[in-house]
């Protein structure tokens, strides 16, 4: 039961982070990022078990593994930058959330084109 | 896995510290250094945020598999 560790985790930062925060709110803020990253940890280890799964099940099907790589590349940029992006817009920078959230977009879409590409290929080779 | 639960222990007394140390220095009349105590306060505190955003970074790649 790992989520009671993490329930409890979260409720003391949450409590030392309020404490704190009338005083000196940037160390409030760094208070918040330290448990978000524990928290981050504890699950890192379960989403490694899932990608494991996805990677047999790809493996059985005979799918190329590129495809793979470049899903699970999205998949890592789209946390990293939901992390980040919750961390400023907790320290009141809503400004700069909404730029990480924008490259986060620009990167993934970056990653895709080729996907992009090889389904227009396949198409027009369907469609003479 | 290197995650240590006491960092959060360890930068809320940094916190409660500096800001005694700064209210203690503003009393007294000394507002330079009670600005340079909380400066310092907060230069160690990101020292260990960012040592522990570094390995996570570290985690994050080996777990995708990036390179």
């Amino acid at each position: 039961m790992e989520i009671m560790q993490i329930v409890g985790i979260g409720i003391v930062a949450a409590v030392l982070a309020v404490t704190i925060r009338q005083n000196k709110p940037e160390i409030a803020a760094a208070v918040s990022i330290a448990a978000g990253i524990i928290i981050f940890f504890l699950v890192l280890g379960k989403i490694g078990a899932v990608i494991d799964v996805l990677k047999e099940l790809a493996n059985r099907a005979n799918l190329n593994t590129i495809y793979l790589a470049t899903i699970l590349k999205i998949i890592a940029i789209a946390y990293i930058a939901e992390f980040g992006a919750q961390i400023c817009r907790d320290a009141g920078e809503g400004a700069l959330a909404v730029k990480i959230e924008f490259a986060a977009k620009i990167l993934v879409l970056i990653l895709a084109v080729p996907i992009l590409a090889a389904v227009l290929q396949a198409l027009i080779k369907l469609v003479p | 896995m290197t995650y240590d639960i006491n960092l959060i222990f360890k930068i809320v007394g940094v916190g409660i510290l500096v800001g005694a140390a700064h209210y203690i220095l503003k009393n007294s009349g000394k507002e330079d250094y009670a600005f340079l105590a909380t400066l310092g306060g907060l230069g160690i505190v990101l020292i260990w945020v960012i040592q522990l955003l570094g390995s996570f970074f570290e985690q994050v790649r080996s777990v995708f598999k990036l390179f």
